[in-house]
């Protein structure tokens, strides 16, 4: 197969690819309907995304289905698995909002992928207020709304660094810029939503990375055992 | 007492009328209490058949071969919560709220369709759901476009649409594989074994026996009986198969000349009413699942009620405040 593994899109294809997994996961378990209605449509669009950036790297389902744990480019914020709601919530609103900036970026430049990040950028705002109002619910909710939700913006704070390492083929984005962005956005949706910045380590330690260079976590194993198995299981077939 | 009596002849004449004469009922007109309470038990029963209905497909979301069935299918699932939506609004019209009627879904008090008890074994499952199970569907739900009570009445029209695409994409999805290599083609053959026996037996059970037909026919909530249903059903599909290059099995099945129809060989009911009392494949997990989900979300549905409840006393003690400045 002819792949470039070089470029950006395959990265930022991979974020959205996982994700939008990870979101189909809730289809039949949301809390509430209009909760299926909108976890469903944010999985589609960065399904759609995924299908576009992957078009650019090589032919989309060899990508997908294909490829091993090791080549995946993805963050390994958006494999984690899903939680409670307070945890799909959590990773929504840090990668949401680190997806809306740099795309924003992106949609200003003239690359390769500026038409497909002015169209996203919309998609992703919408996300992003979705992730927010869902912040400000959960945090100035109940007792127990609030403890969950702070449990998992800490909980997934760790994979939060790994965000700014700059990405191969991405070299006009300012990512400690991008990076004070997000904080200052951060930090202001959580304290509307009465929620503390977690405090621990973003980098050092053990916070995530690697993830752009085929690290991965071991959720991610099987993810990949379940998605790929079918496509798999009948080498050359036609779907 | 007696100003009483000629009042409410006077507006089931109307009711009666508007009934007759193909108008719509709407949810401020005067209507019988057994009109009502059919149509909340139909539109009940047809909004959990939509939610409890994306867990058979739901079950495939993350296994999608390709990333364009994987965008089909989650779109499809989607289409079915937004069914579910319209349809517990069209309920709310009545006056039954959607918490009550899933309480009742939850306690087994409401049901849903039956079909959405038998499992989704393999992929092909995706493509006889789709052309089988929507197709069925579509059958019984094009004549609900011309229901007497409006809001259901437009609900349908909206779902009818959708659910026609989800059919073609059921059974592109069949046909590809019915082309592809042996084994999906024996895959799709398998599925479509599996599911067309379930499939005619959406249409509920034969006339005769049909407890609710008659009523409904007269109040026009219902066009046409099961049996009438079942036969347009089983005509569309013969050629349909053929065209996929697959077979339905029935052994029975043949062109009858005189009637102009299908002749099908007989359905086992005794297995549909062992579904319905609660004893297929999957009665217990559906149920188990839905409600698991509905009380793992209890927390997250009480913190958005907080929320909202808070931003509104604020949001009054703002406006108090105000009023006491001027």
């Amino acid at each position: 197969m002819t792949q470039r593994t070089a470029t950006p899109a395959l990265p930022l294809g991979d974020d959205a690819l996982i994700l939008s997994h990870r979101l189909g996961e809730w289809a039949g378990n949301a809390p509430v309907l209009e909760e299926e209605v909108a976890l469903a449509n944010i999985a589609l669009d960065l399904l759609g995304q995924a299908r576009v950036l992957l078009s650019l790297a090589g032919d989309e389902d060899e990508l997908a289905y294909l490829r091993e744990e090791r080549q995946f480019r993805n963050l390994q914020l958006v494999e984690q698995p899903n939680g409670d709601f307070a945890h799909t919530i959590a990773r929504q609103l840090y990668f949401s909002t680190y997806q809306e900036l740099l795309y924003a970026h992106l949609a200003t430049g003239d690359g390769e992928l500026a038409p497909l990040a002015a169209k996203a950028v919309k998609e992703v705002a919408y996300h992003r207020d979705h992730a927010e109002q869902w912040t400000l619910r959960l945090g100035d909710g109940t007792d127990e709304s609030h403890t969950r939700m702070q449990r998992a913006l800490d909980a997934l704070w760790r994979f939060t660094g790994e965000l700014f390492e700059p990405v191969e083929g991405l070299d006009t984005v300012p990512w400690p810029a991008l990076y004070d962005r997000w904080t200052a956005r951060i930090t202001a949706i959580l304290e509307r939503a009465t929620l503390s910045v977690p405090e621990g380590p973003q980098r050092g330690a053990w916070t995530a990375g690697g993830g752009r260079q085929g690290l991965h976590t071991e959720p991610f194993g099987r993810l990949l055992a379940e998605m790929q198995h079918l496509h798999r299981s009948h080498p050359g077939a036609t779907w | 007492m007696t100003t009483i009596a000629p009042e409410e002849t006077a507006r089931e004449a109307v009711f009666d009328a508007t009934v007759a004469a193909d108008e719509r009922i709407e949810p401020r007109d005067w209507m019988p209490d057994a009109y009502r309470s059919s149509l909340v038990r139909q539109i009940a029963q047809h909004a959990h058949s939509e939610i409890i209905g994306m867990q058979p497909e739901a079950n495939w979301i993350t296994r999608a071969p390709s990333l364009r069935r994987k965008a089909i299918l989650m779109a499809k699932v989607q289409d079915e919560a937004g069914h579910g939506l319209y349809l517990y609004s069209a309920a709310e019209t009545l006056g039954a709220g959607r918490d009550e009627l899933l309480d009742k879904l939850h306690s087994g008090r409401q049901k849903y369709s039956s079909i959405f008890n038998y499992p989704t074994l393999t992929w092909a499952d995706v493509g006889a759901i789709g052309w089988l199970v929507d197709g069925a569907a579509i059958t019984n739900q094009v004549p609900l476009c011309r229901c007497s009570y409006g809001p259901y009445a437009r609900a349908m029209i909206r779902v009818c649409k959708e659910e026609s695409f989800h059919q073609r994409q059921g059974y592109e999805l069949l046909l590809t594989l019915s082309r592809g290599t042996d084994a999906q083609h024996a895959m799709a053959q398998d599925a479509v074994n599996r599911w067309w026996w379930p499939s005619l037996m959406m249409f509920g059970p034969p006339d005769d026996e049909s407890a609710h037909s008659a009523q409904s026919m007269a109040w026009k909530i219902k066009r046409h009986s099961n049996d009438e249903l079942r036969q347009r059903f089983v005509d569309i599909c013969v050629p349909q198969a053929e065209a996929l290059g697959l077979t339905l099995p029935d052994p029975d099945l043949r062109w009858n000349e005189e009637r102009g129809h299908w002749d099908f060989g007989p359905i086992d009911w005794a297995e549909f009413r062992e579904v319905l009392k609660g004893n297929g494949p999957c009665n217990e997990e559906r149920i188990g699942r839905r409600r698991r989900a509905h009380e793992e979300g209890a927390w997250v549905r009480e913190a958005a009620a907080a929320h909202a409840a808070r931003k509104a006393r604020n949001a009054a003690r703002t406006a108090g405040t105000g009023e006491a400045t001027r």
